[in-house]
């Protein structure tokens, strides 16, 4: 097998996850919860993909996957955020839903495949310079213009995180939302803001899988990768830096068993499929076994927020 | 005459059906310290949060140097120059004292050497003092007081309402907030403090505000009013402030600790070689700043902590290993009033006779509940304590604080305990249920039963109390006679500066 090739996989295949992640992690720094990651991604799925079907433009597609998952994750602020519903509950209503509604607009166009314009349009790009580093330079400078936009995302948001103003608010909001009404931060409107923004980079996460990582329609064609993502943003530690080689690594996990197939292992294919899942479960445990001051998730995430309540 | 600085036109709150605040008119003028006396859910802090924008008044108007104010959220609080240091610090924990005070704040400069010096211009003129770089979950609650005062005076605030501030503070912490508060007062704030204790009220304020059942019932000038008259405000009727102690000839030794030590989760000794001994027919307290180790000591002795090692023994029997169900097997008598009541003394969704049942159900035969006997215990406890409630089939989570309570001690004394632990008996409840708590536990300290009563108050302690145990990080700082000992030897002992044993 050659790692350059696989290493170059694993980074096309981890960055759905990444895009996914790094939504999460703003939704979850604002103290929300989102298990409709899986949902969101499917509308933003099925939109890009019908989109670029019928006005063959890479552009209104990527714009149109990116608002769906806005609209999405707007469901789910208005339930949480207005209306201090359970969390948990509303997140796994919104994947219900985003599964439903994907599977509905999807079936006229299962098997079909990317205009070839906007595949070409979204083709890989090299960048000069970097992309000439020996084996780094193809790996991660050789790609597709969404893994540059991915790259340049990890760096806005940790900027935002960590050395701007509305940042330090952000996570003020999320640890104790009292506490941050008190200081006079809007954390209704900081709420609403980075839980749109989660679900919008949710929706061009599987925008990325339909137009360019399969690049065809099927059903479900998440398959599970935003389920992986709510535990990525416990492995990375909430941090956008630590998103990039947590997404990487899941996603050569989740080729792993399509490469290795050529060696004729003995393993059951089966077996390999079942690894991105099986490490999931495995870093969760890590998680709560090993807990620092530093790495704990927000404070007051999955609770809702009543100014007046006693 | 002058117009007051900021002023109450018939505020009124309602939460459902309960008046909080019932037409309330009030003013404070610039360079003076109000104080707002009131028993709890006299409706305080309910008013003071409708100046911080946490509620808005149902009717009623606020008005700030003369002009009406509308205050819709925290935000417009602070733009009119309103900070409020809550009795429940507004502070995020992962951030440092610097972040806390900057967060929120988006006229900031974006140079933090330029925001540091403003902050520490600040400290220096009103002489407080806080290491910015400090987390807030390392500092101690003082310091923690000092970085929300710190906060709203860097956010312009020239009204300041503290609620409750020395809740929690030692009688030293006290004292140094107090010169900062008159520091504040001579550079013309405007200045409420809340409060329920009458000596802290004479001390520092100007004038007071008597709230009762939401109403306004008096404003008074300090220094022409007294302790007596403030009680009696307050309560409704005339009332001695002086809590009786009763006394007895000390008994046999009931519970004997020795060298008890324990470690919390995080490997930190949260009891370190604690022994004393507890007589019959005594009250003894324990007081020291809060998390010094009360919390633990209490639920070790109950069983529910566990002892790395020492021992203590009840009526001669060691108890250390054993779970709160063996130990009453064993047939110790002792009972345990936790600090959270409806978390580990009663379930609060259960009605007074289930509760009852829950300490007994075991004893029963058979597959099925007689709930009879239950009923029974339920319906003489809420005769004998004066419980108000409905009836006996009321969850008891719809009750009162102090209702809550009574009705957990005397389901606890109804057992004829020998050992009486009690952690923060009268925390939440009024003056009048305290006083009734007080008298229960002098009637059990009659009966030959020795009492562990965990307390804030250390004005309570030295009058109810036969002895005190003072606790400092986890460690016994000193045990005083509560007849000749005074409130600031104590407060050294709480921050392990004097030690001392009687």
């Amino acid at each position: 097998m050659d790692l350059k090739l696989f290493l170059s996989a694993a980074v096309i295949a981890g960055t759905p996850l990444l895009l996914a992640t790094l939504g999460e992690i703003l939704t979850e720094k604002a103290g929300n919860l989102n298990l409709g990651i899986e949902g969101m991604m499917l509308m933003g799925a099925v939109m890009g993909f019908i989109t670029a079907y019928h006005t063959q433009s890479p552009f209104l597609a990527l714009a149109a996957a990116f608002l769906t998952g806005a609209l999405g994750s707007l469901i789910y602020a208005f339930l949480t955020v207005t209306l201090r519903v359970n969390q948990q509950v509303s997140g796994l209503a919104l994947t219900t839903f985003g599964t439903g509604f994907a599977g509905f607009l999807g079936q006229k166009y299962v098997g079909l495949l990317v205009p070839d314009n906007v595949k070409a349009a979204l083709a890989n790009v090299k960048i000069p310079l970097l992309g000439d580093i020996p084996f780094i330079g193809d790996i991660l400078f050789n790609k597709d213009p969404i893994v540059y936009i991915s790259y340049v995302i990890v760096i806005i948001i940790g900027i935002y995180l960590y050395k701007t103003r509305k940042g330090l608010n952000l996570i003020a909001v999320g640890e104790n939302p009292a506490a941050a009404d008190a200081a006079g931060i809007n954390v209704n409107l900081y709420k609403y803001v980075h839980i749109l923004i989660g679900g919008a980079l949710c929706g061009l996460a599987g925008a990325y899988l339909s137009l360019i990582y399969v690049p065809a329609w099927q059903d479900n064609i998440v398959a599970g990768r935003g389920w992986i993502a709510v535990a990525l943003v416990i492995f990375v530690t909430w941090n956008p830096y630590k998103a990039i080689a947590g997404s990487y690594l899941f996603g050569g996990l989740d080729i792993l068993g399509f490469r290795l197939q050529k060696f004729e292992l003995s393993i059951p294919q089966y077996f390999l499929d079942m690894l991105p899942y099986a490490a999931t479960i495995i870093i969760l445990i890590i998680a709560s076994v090993k807990k620092s001051k530093k790495n704990l998730p927000p404070t007051s995430m999955g609770l809702p927020y009543f100014r007046e309540n006693r | 005459m002058k117009e007051a600085y900021v002023q109450f036109h018939g505020i009124v709150k309602k939460f459902g059906t309960v008046v909080a605040n019932d037409h309330i008119d009030l003013d404070v003028e610039k360079g003076e310290i109000l104080a707002i006396l009131g028993e709890n859910g006299s409706g305080k802090s309910t008013l003071m949060n409708m100046l911080s924008g946490i509620y808005m008044p149902d009717s009623g108007s606020i008005t700030i140097n003369g002009k009406p104010a509308e205050i819709r959220s925290p935000k417009d609080s602070i733009k009119l120059g309103i900070g409020m240091i809550h009795q429940h610090f507004k502070l995020i924990d992962n951030f440092t004292g610097y972040q806390n005070i900057l967060m929120g704040n988006s006229s900031a400069s974006l140079r933090q050497k330029k925001e540091i010096k403003k902050i520490n211009e600040l400290m220096d003129k009103y002489g407080l003092h806080i290491d910015l770089d400090k987390y807030v979950y390392d500092m101690s609650v003082g310091e923690k007081q000092t970085l929300e005062i710190i906060r709203v005076l860097y956010r312009g605030a020239d009204i300041l309402i503290l609620d409750e501030p020395t809740a929690v503070l030692t009688p030293e912490e006290i004292k140094k907030l107090f010169v900062i508060l008159k520091n504040m007062r001579s550079a013309g704030h405007a200045i409420i403090i809340i409060t329920h204790k009458l000596n802290e009220v004479m001390e520092i304020s100007d004038r007071v505000t008597v709230l009762r059942k939401g109403r306004n019932v008096g404003t008074l000038i300090t220094k022409e009013t007294s302790i007596w008259e403030l009680t009696e405000l307050m309560v409704g009727k005339p009332m001695d402030p002086v809590i009786h102690r009763e006394e007895c000839e000390l008994g046999e030794v009931l519970l004997t600790l020795d060298g008890v030590t324990a470690y919390n989760e995080d490997g930190v000794k949260v009891l370190d070689e604690i022994g004393f001994e507890l007589f019959s027919h005594e009250i003894v307290g324990v007081a020291g700043v809060a998390g010094s180790g009360q919390k633990e000591l209490c639920e070790a002795i109950a069983g529910l902590y566990p002892v790395h090692k020492g021992s203590v023994k009840c009526m001669g029997q060691e108890i250390i290993g054993k779970t709160p169900g063996e130990i009453i097997r064993m047939g110790v008598s002792m009972s345990f009033i936790p600090e959270d009541r409806l978390g580990m003394g009663l379930v609060g969704s259960m009605d007074i006779t289930d509760n009852m049942l829950l300490k007994s159900y075991r004893d029963q035969k058979g597959l099925f509940i007689n709930r009879q006997p239950a009923r029974e215990m339920a319906k003489k406890i809420v005769e004998k304590m004066d419980i108000s409630t409905p009836s006996i089939s009321t969850p008891v989570s719809k009750l009162s604080g102090g209702n809550i309570q009574k009705v957990l001690l005397g389901r606890e004394i109804e057992s004829n305990p020998k050992v009486l632990i009690t952690a923060y008996a009268v925390r939440g409840l009024d003056i009048g249920a305290s006083y009734t708590i007080y008298d229960m536990l002098n009637r059990q300290k009659k009966r030959g039963v020795a009492v562990l009563y965990i307390g804030e108050d250390l004005d309570t302690l030295l009058q109810l109390c036969d002895r005190i145990i003072v606790m400092f990080a986890g460690k016994i700082s000193g045990i005083v006679d509560a007849r000749n000992a005074t409130k600031e030897q104590i407060g050294l002992m709480m921050t392990g500066k004097v030690m001392m044993y009687v």
